[in-house]
């Protein structure tokens, strides 16, 4: 191992979904002339790639587009700006299993080298947990997949799906899912959600609901799957009731439900939050290993894609920042950051740190995952039994995606004082 | 589907002479069978049902290389699988068949668990394995920290070994077919004529026909030893469900943990993979259907409260498959080997989980008994090709995607195909291309890791997909317009 050739660049990018390529777009228009994106897959743009419906490039294009031409943008507006996109190649781990060294260690068919970087940049993003992970018992047939999967079986491969699919949920994913079976000819006749109602962006809910060919089922959950070869059926409990029934179908998706990919940061020793399952970042995004940060839907799971981008560029600045000063003019965050943790019924919060030299999140944003309804929620903070700051924010906390409080919440933390804890108040 | 390398049954149907030998079912003991015949001036066949050698009880057991400890001493289990154990061991370093030697920690949760280890050590003695010992509960949590409190003592069985079952099952098999067998796939045996000279199996490809038949049809064994007049034995399906953990969890599980036998019944174990992840399992479940693979609320239910106890880390991790194996139960303590002279007939019944290890040793012993029953010639030919070598799966091994020497030579090696498991193009293209080539997806998992990581498809799964259809083929995707 240690005979492998060595490359050094000044910013490594691991992924090129929409926060890796926009984080090194940025930092190749800052000037930064050595920016090299890797990524596994064929081609860069990541999940958007086969996510062929409109609904992206909002925030970050001011554009209304499709997944494959959002994801197709991001990567020529990288190309332009000088970045370096090496595609089929695939980061296996840290050169002695240490984040710290920042030498990433690469398989692509060209050969198997080190690539190490003066600062490096985690977008390796998230995904659906599949059904084992979901712990659904039951027959092992064919005709279960995630939403992924499923997008990557219709729109890059063409290949027949069913006729009668249930889709596991009701976020905003979930709908996604139910257009492309609609694009393959499959009628989704369910949809199950253990949540007392389904949530997702009216833009998406709407057109999704004229889709669907049966009932949303509210405050369910499955128990199994059956069918030996083919899926014949899901069984669906009803949770205040126990009453069960099978509902036939051919096909199963299971959606959302999303965990970072995480390997990497975890392979290097780098620090997770319990709650996102993603890197301890800061505002600047910085991760507990000096020279790595980390962007998009890795930190949490998951933000829409155009969200993924704004950190992506967000970072870039941190990143410019950090090859400029000297290495000790930014401390990991670790030395001298204020913990916040998130309270029920909040899942995880992010960044989960306010440093004294973090600065501002990006777009200024807190962002939590709820799972309750709120139509109008009141976010607090609190640090040492004291309240920090209070927020009615004018939109409703639903679960299913990202709810958004203003950083300025946490952002008056004492830096010497003890956690801080956000809250429904 | 991929193209069938089955021969089809034009092929079958009256061959120019009958086998010598044909040995029905292709799991670790019959393939082990069929090998060790092959060796010899014989013609022999394997014949399997299934689809594919290995995907009965033998894909899905619990994945270790025995010492033999527990047995029952004096059974005829105890001694083929102490003598199997080293078989394997040595076959495994000449094939390449993944092993690591992690060794085993019989945990005691209980006074009545702990006061029982000090006889299983002797047992252990019996047996003629002398490295057990007897260790306290510091010990015990200093080998495996991330035991759940209330650990009162500990056996070790240093001897004890993880292994990967699927390539065993195939390496075995395509010895065999290296050696001469004719291997028969997707050929369900479904009746039988006992002739004078010849038997004729009469098959789902047509009619087979031969002058020794073995069975070691598995969950099977006991039908087509009724096909055969004999009603001496019946198998009962054992579920077994387990959960398969993210890799991220191994440093959890530096050894196998096995539980103590007591009135509480049997526990689970906690067992590294050869793969890398970590095993919680199995349940143990008698059934009346044969191919009732699936897993249950209650076997999960069940799991997560053991698992709960015996290493609470281990449920902050995900799980990345759960599976359900079938174990081929017999009414009787011991393995049914048992030859039928008069009708040229050999049974190879009840071979629990144990026949991993014990199936090169079974052989041995079949052949024994053949040559007692007059089958000859039986010694070993002098020209007999090397053993395959293996993919390596371990993930203690140096795999394809991280030799760099590999890549440089063949650049396919350097293309991954699933990102979860790191598995390349070049391995999938040498399944196809190998002697026992897959003839779907489970079959490609087998033989290469493909999709069995923990997006279980999320990212390569259509991929996968379409390298199954071409053969192992790359054609590149239609990007989406």
């Amino acid at each position: 191992m240690s005979a492998l050739p060595v490359e050094r660049v000044r910013v490594a990018v691991v992924g090129g979904g929409p926060a890796g390529l926009t984080a090194a777009a940025a930092l190749a228009t800052q000037g930064v002339d050595d920016v090299l994106v890797v990524e596994r897959e064929a081609e860069t743009g990541g999940i958007p790639r086969h996510s062929d419906h409109p609904g992206y490039g909002l925030r970050d294009l001011r554009r209304f587009v499709s997944g494959p031409t959002y994801a197709r943008r991001l990567t020529a507006t990288a190309r332009d700006a000088g970045v370096r996109l090496e595609t089929g190649a695939m980061v296996t781990g840290w050169a002695g299993g240490r984040a710290t060294t920042r030498r990433l260690e690469v398989t692509s068919p060209a050969g198997r080298r080190v690539v190490e970087a003066e600062a490096v940049v985690l977008a390796t993003g998230a995904r659906e947990r599949p059904r084992p992970a979901r712990l659904i018992p039951g027959d092992r047939p064919d005709g279960v997949w995630t939403t992924g999967q499923l997008q990557n079986l219709v729109h890059l491969h063409h290949a027949p799906v069913g006729s009668r699919a249930v889709v596991v949920g009701a976020e905003l994913v979930s709908w996604s899912a139910v257009m492309t079976l609609r694009e393959a000819g499959c009628a989704t006749v369910a949809m199950t959600t253990t949540y007392d109602r389904p949530d997702a962006y009216a833009a998406f809910h709407l057109p999704g609901r004229a889709l669907l060919k049966g009932p949303v089922l509210t405050g369910t959950r499955v128990v199994a799957i059956e069918g030996r070869g083919r899926v014949t059926g899901v069984v669906v409990e009803t949770l205040a009731t126990g009453e069960r029934r099978t509902i036939p179908c051919d096909t199963v998706v299971t959606t959302g439900d999303w965990i970072p990919d995480h390997e990497l940061a975890r392979l290097g020793g780098v620090e997770l939050d319990a709650g996102t399952r993603g890197p301890l970042v800061d505002a600047s995004l910085r991760t507990s290993a000096a020279g790595v940060f980390a962007a998009g839907n890795l930190l949490h799971p998951v933000d829409t894609a155009d969200g993924a981008a704004l950190d992506g560029r967000h970072v870039a600045g941190r990143v410019a920042a950090w090859l400029d000063g000297p290495p000790t003019a930014l401390p990991v965050p670790r030395a001298g950051g204020v913990r916040v943790r998130a309270a029920a019924p909040f899942r995880w919060v992010a960044p989960q740190l306010v440093a004294p030299d973090g600065g501002v999140a990006p777009r200024g944003d807190l962002l939590l995952w709820v799972d309750e309804h709120h139509r109008f929620p009141r976010v607090q903070a609190h640090q040492d039994g004291r309240l920090l700051a209070r927020r009615r924010v004018a939109w409703p906390a639903a679960p299913g995606r990202v709810f958004r409080a203003p950083w300025s919440l946490v952002a008056g933390a004492d830096p010497a004082g003890g956690d801080v804890t956000v809250s429904l108040g | 589907m991929s193209p069938d390398p089955t021969p089809r049954p034009e092929h079958l149907a009256e061959p120019p002479a009958p086998y010598d030998v044909v040995v029905v079912g292709g799991g670790i003991v019959g393939a082990a069978i069929a090998r060790d015949l092959g060796g010899t001036a014989l013609r022999v066949a394997l014949v399997e049902g299934r689809d594919d050698v290995g995907d009965g009880t033998s894909k899905a057991n619990t994945a270790i290389l025995h010492t033999g400890f527990d047995a029952t001493p004096g059974t005829l289990e105890s001694l083929l699988v102490a003598r199997g154990y080293d078989l394997l061991g040595e076959y495994a370093e000449r094939t390449g068949i993944p092993v690591e030697r992690t060794g085993a920690l019989l945990v005691a949760w209980s006074e009545e668990e702990r006061d029982a280890l000090p006889g299983l050590r002797d047992k252990a003695r019996k047996n003629g394995y002398d490295a057990c010992e007897l260790v306290d509960a510091a010990e015990v949590y200093r080998r495996v920290p991330a035991l759940g409190p209330g650990a009162l003592a500990g056996l070790t069985v240093p001897g004890e070994s993880i292994i990967c079952t699927w390539t065993t099952n195939l390496a075995l098999a395509t010895d065999a077919v290296g050696r001469g067998v004719e291997l028969h796939r997707s050929t369900r045996v479904e009746g039988a004529t006992v002739g004078d000279d010849v038997t004729t199996l009469h098959t789902s490809r047509g009619d087979l026909r031969t002058r020794w038949v073995v069975n070691a049809a598995g969950l099977g064994a006991d039908r087509l030893d009724a096909v055969l007049g004999h009603d001496r034995f019946t198998v009962t399906p054992r579920r077994g469900e387990l959960f398969v953990f993210d890799k991220l969890a191994r440093p959890l599980a530096p050894c196998i943990v096995l539980p103590v036998p007591s009135s509480r019944g049997k526990g689970v174990l906690v067992s590294p993979t050869i793969y890398g992840n970590v095993m919680l399992g199995p349940t143990s479940e008698n059934l009346a259907d044969r191919t009732a693979t699936g897993t249950s609320e209650a076997g999960f239910d069940f799991l997560l409260g053991k698992g709960r106890t015996l290493m609470p880390a281990l449920l902050e991790e995900e799980v990345t498959a759960s599976y359900a194996g079938l174990r081929a139960a017999i009414d009787r303590d011991d393995y049914l080997i048992d030859l039928d002279v008069a009708q040229r007939y050999l049974l190879v019944g009840g071979i629990r989980s144990t026949g991993l290890t014990a199936g090169m040793a079974i052989a041995e012993h079949v052949r024994a008994l053949l040559a007692d029953g007059g089958l000859a010639p039986l010694d070993p030919r002098p020209d007999l090709p090397a053993p395959p070598r293996m993919p390596q799966l371990g993930e203690a091994g140096v795999r394809p995607y991280e030799d760099a020497a590999a890549i440089a030579d063949d650049p396919a090696y350097g293309q991954v195909v699933c990102f979860c498991e790191r598995v390349t193009l070049g391995e999938v293209r040498d399944a196809f291309a190998s002697p026992v080539p897959p003839c779907d997806l489970d079959g490609l998992r087998r033989r290469t890791r493909l999709m069995n990581g923990r997006c279980q498809g999320f990212y390569c799964g259509a991929h996968a997909a379409a390298l199954v259809e071409s053969g192992g083929v790359e054609r590149t995707p239609e990007v989406a317009r």
